[in-house]
């Protein structure tokens, strides 16, 4: 049985080495905040952080992780980065159905963390979540406030 | 479990998602209705003895706002305290036991505020009349003396207060007024006002429950693959190595698909993927898209076509112009591609058959349930759950929960929840219909229009969808946007002779309502046609079209807003070229001015489009402008890329490495016009989508002098002769 650190839990999931890390959240760990859209890193709605890094869990096998390695999905993501993304984004009711959500505030974050004062062109080249109901507008304005928030600007 | 034991999940499944504040939409309790646990004030409206106010919505939410936008418009007429309201989803049985009481629960053509708008007023405004009435016997005064302001009722005579949530109790038992008088447009406090949505908390923090999250304990999954050649079938199926694998609880024929039961959804996909299946192409064998493109080809010239508009004689005008100007255009099969892919849960027992869902019209998902059930409607219920995106696609067709029913019926008692995979969502669509366009115009020796023919040759939505909805064979769906007359969609122009005809050609590819439907295609026809036009007589495409508009003010009131703000007629940065449309449609008037530039590797760059709409009445403005960029990146990213192909019967496009989705680099600034003039309701989700691809394509051929007639853009290579 694989073990897997998520959330800063250490939890048994029964499932195949092949699984990918994405089912393993959603159907053995029954978190569903990380979602299922392409399922070939496409879309990065199963975005998740592994060691800090984001990763779209649908093609990353969880033979490929082990025990050690800190997994963070949406429900477990916390720190000044994430929750100034999340408040920027109820700011400027980003959502509309939610359903990329969670991938792109986890992709946001990152791209804070790597370059506080993100260029349009960075957000361009970083953001590259699909969001069918066109939220990128206000995603862009949103990352922008949050990073600033984070700079204490 | 028993529909109690439902409720309680329910409510803790909407309970738990709700940590930030406002509840997420839930069920409402069965108890609660039978037993009055918390009264109703009517059918719209319960207050809660905390003075919440929750206003029961029959239409859905998708992300289009429209919840918010009916629950602002129930608490201006009951002169609620906003911060107080909250929501709830009747369930489809609920209404079906109660006489429709909350009418139609479809929520497509962007009919979900303008059609329910008047009775939600009604209701929550006879409300108000009986709260009001409530406190005034309680204090023994005329209840023309009392008086509310945010859901807090007093008597200024004496003095005294009270709150809606403390008088729900006693309105409850009177009787409801009849005609009860709403508020002027023009004094709304709530409505009209650009306030944030209901329920986003869940959708920041992972907790918004979709229909695909949906857990119970002892759930089974299932994975489908229905067969993917239109008009082909399933031959055979060898199942041996799948049933093996592990958590594999059952290998079953629904239909033409295989379906594998498992204890997890990757489980049943990965030994699905080890079942060898044959298919029987039937008459599909060599249907591809050329062979589709002959058939649309022969449609144009066809001497058999419906009418859909027609006054004067164009031909003689075609045949004494002066000069005349002839276009072909042509749209492809498109697909929703909705983030969350098509599921449903289902649980049969032979009394009783219960859906849990993701649907844009609950209604059609329960009638389908019952049908595929084979129980009375009374024995079956749909538990209407959010929806990750719908676009149409959960409005043109409840296949997928015909599909979980008749799994569930294969293993009775037991829940089971089925998700199609993005590929069979791509695979098994209800597509953006296909058709071509032949435009002939003549123009007279003055460049004044004379005459217009419009030959539409394609596939009508309504014959394979709702055939009971065609009109002698004729499909009134196809001609959207260019009706003579009507407050839906109407022709903004007036041309002296005109003819607008489809010829019906329908391949077995299966058409769906997709965002915008017939007029995007109708709109890019005739607004890009309108240039060619202009080009020919030489005269500027804003003026050559303010000719025509003289009996169509608020055609030519948004075009002209979104000419001025935009820039029209004055010079553009270097390098970046702009183009106009118009169009009318779902009862709302909208036009766009875009502006892109083209570089030397052909690469087009849309930097900016202006847009502006005349909705009649702008329930939540902000929400409005959330749906214009929305329908814009939906409507570029299907103009820019997007097109089903088709070989032996199947789609190519599998998934969104094939089927490029737009995303943030390609994403326009949008600058948005809110026009409301009054008098009518328009909707709002779809209209700005018409105006998109035709203003930008209009803008290339000014970048480029290349007219890009078929769609997608990406077919045309744009760099400069």
């Amino acid at each position: 049985m694989a073990k897997l650190n998520i959330n800063g839990k250490t939890l048994d999931v029964n499932a195949e080495p092949d699984t990918p890390l994405l089912w393993a959240i959603r159907e053995q760990l029954g978190l569903t905040g990380t979602k299922y859209g392409c399922g070939v890193a496409q879309c990065g709605a199963c975005t998740v952080y592994v060691d800090g890094e984001p990763v779209r869990s649908c093609s990353l096998p969880i033979s490929a992780v082990n025990a050690s390695q800190k997994i963070i999905t949406i429900e477990g993501a916390s720190g000044k980065i994430v929750e100034a993304v999340q408040k920027a984004w109820l700011e400027h009711d980003v959502p509309q159905c939610g359903y990329c959500q969670s991938g792109q505030i986890l992709a946001a974050a990152s791209l804070i963390k790597a370059k506080p004062t993100p260029s349009d062109e960075d957000i361009n080249r970083e953001m590259s979540n699909i969001c069918r109901c066109g939220t990128y507008n206000r995603i862009r304005t949103a990352i922008k406030q949050a990073a600033a928030a984070v700079r204490g600007a | 479990m028993n529909a109690l034991d439902f409720n309680r999940r329910t409510f803790l499944v909407g309970a738990g998602a709700s940590a930030g504040g406002l509840t997420l939409g839930f069920s409402i309790s069965d108890e609660a209705l039978a037993q009055g646990a918390t009264p109703e004030v009517n059918a719209w409206v319960v207050i809660r003895p905390d003075d919440t106010i929750v206003v029961r919505i029959g239409r859905q939410e998708m992300g289009q706002g429209t919840i918010t936008g009916l629950a602002q418009l129930v608490a201006e007429e009951l002169e609620a305290d906003w911060a107080k309201v909250t929501y709830e989803y009747p369930t489809p049985g609920q209404n079906v036991a109660r006489k429709r009481v909350w009418g139609d629960f479809a929520t497509s053509g962007s009919r979900g505020i303008r059609n329910s708008e008047k009775a939600m007023r009604e209701g929550a405004a006879a409300a108000r009349m009986m709260l009001l009435q409530a406190a005034a016997d309680e204090w023994k005064v005329p209840v023309a003396e009392v008086s509310v302001a945010k859901g807090v009722i007093t008597h200024k005579g004496s003095n005294r207060s009270t709150t809606y949530g403390k008088v729900a109790g006693a309105a409850a038992k009177l009787t409801p007024p009849t005609n009860p008088p709403l508020k002027d447009p023009k004094t709304w406090t709530i409505a009209g006002k650009p306030l944030k949505r209901l329920a986003q908390d869940g959708k920041v923090n992972g907790k918004q429950v979709y229909s695909i999250d949906f857990q119970a304990p002892g759930l089974l999954n299932a994975a489908v693959k229905d067969c993917p050649i239109w008009g082909g079938s399933l031959k055979s199926f060898d199942a041996a190595a799948a049933e093996k694998m592990p958590g594999v609880k059952k290998v079953l024929k629904i239909e033409n698909a295989v379906v594998v039961v498992a204890d997890t959804w990757w489980r049943a996909k990965t030994a699905l993927d080890a079942v060898k299946i044959e298919y029987d192409s039937g008459k599909s064998a060599n249907l591809d898209s050329k062979a589709i493109d002959d058939m649309l080809n022969e449609g144009l010239t066809a001497t058999e076509a419906f009418i859909g508009n027609q006054s004067g004689d164009v031909q003689a005008a075609i045949k004494g112009a002066a000069r005349t100007v002839e276009a072909t255009y042509s749209m492809p099969y498109q697909n929703h591609a909705p983030m969350e892919p098509m599921n449903a849960t289902a649980r049969w027992t032979a009394d009783k058959c219960e859906v849990w869902t993701s649907t844009q019209n609950g209604e059609a998902a329960l009638a389908t349930t019952s049908q595929a059930a084979g129980l009375p409607l009374d024995k079956c219920e749909v538990y209407r759950m959010d929806l990750g995106g719908g676009f149409g696609r959960r409005a043109t067709s409840q296949d997928y929960v015909r599909q979980s029913v008749l799994i569930a019926k294969e293993m009775p008692g037991q829940q089971i929840k089925l998700i199609w995979s993005r590929e069979e969502d791509q695979l098994r669509g209800c597509y953006h219909p296909i058709t071509k366009c032949k435009m002939t115009g003549s123009l007279d020796k003055d460049g004044n229009l004379t005459g217009l023919h419009m030959r539409i040759s394609g596939q009508s939505i309504l014959a394979t969808i709702r055939p009971e909805a065609l009109d002698k064979g004729r499909d009134p769906a196809t001609f959207q946007g260019l009706n003579a007359g009507g407050a839906e969609g109407r022709l903004g122009y007036t041309i002296p002779n005109i003819l607008v005809d489809h010829a019906m050609r329908n391949p077995p590819v299966r058409p769906g309502f997709w965002r915008g439907v017939n007029n995007n295609q109708n709109a890019i026809y005739l607004e890009c046609f309108m240039d060619e036009l202009a080009k020919e007589a030489g005269v500027d495409a804003l003026e050559f079209r303010r000719k025509l508009m003289k009996d169509h003010p608020k055609h030519l009131a948004v075009l002209n807003a979104v000419a001025e703000k935009g820039g029209w007629g004055k010079p553009a940065e270097k390098g970046v070229f702009r183009g106009l449309a118009q169009h009318m449609g779902y009862g709302s008037y909208v036009a766009a001015c875009a502006e892109v530039s083209v570089n030397d590797a052909g690469t087009l760059k849309v930097h900016r489009i202006v847009a502006a709409t005349d909705c009649g009445h702008a329930v939540n403005p902000a929400q409005i402008e959330r749906q214009i960029e929305g329908s814009f990146a939906y409507g570029l990213g299907a103009a820019m890329f997007q097109e089903i192909t088709i070989k032996g019967g199947k789609v190519v496009e599998e998934n969104f490495d094939s089927y490029p989705i737009l995303r943030m680099d390609d994403m326009p600034a949008v600058e948005s016009i809110i026009a409301p003039t009054g008098g009518f309701w328009g909707g709002v989700g779809e209209p700005t989508i018409f105006v998109a691809a035709p203003a930008v394509l209009n803008a290339i051929f000014a970048a480029t002098g290349k007219r890009v007639r078929n769609m997608p853009i990406k077919n045309t290579d744009l760099r400069k002769a």
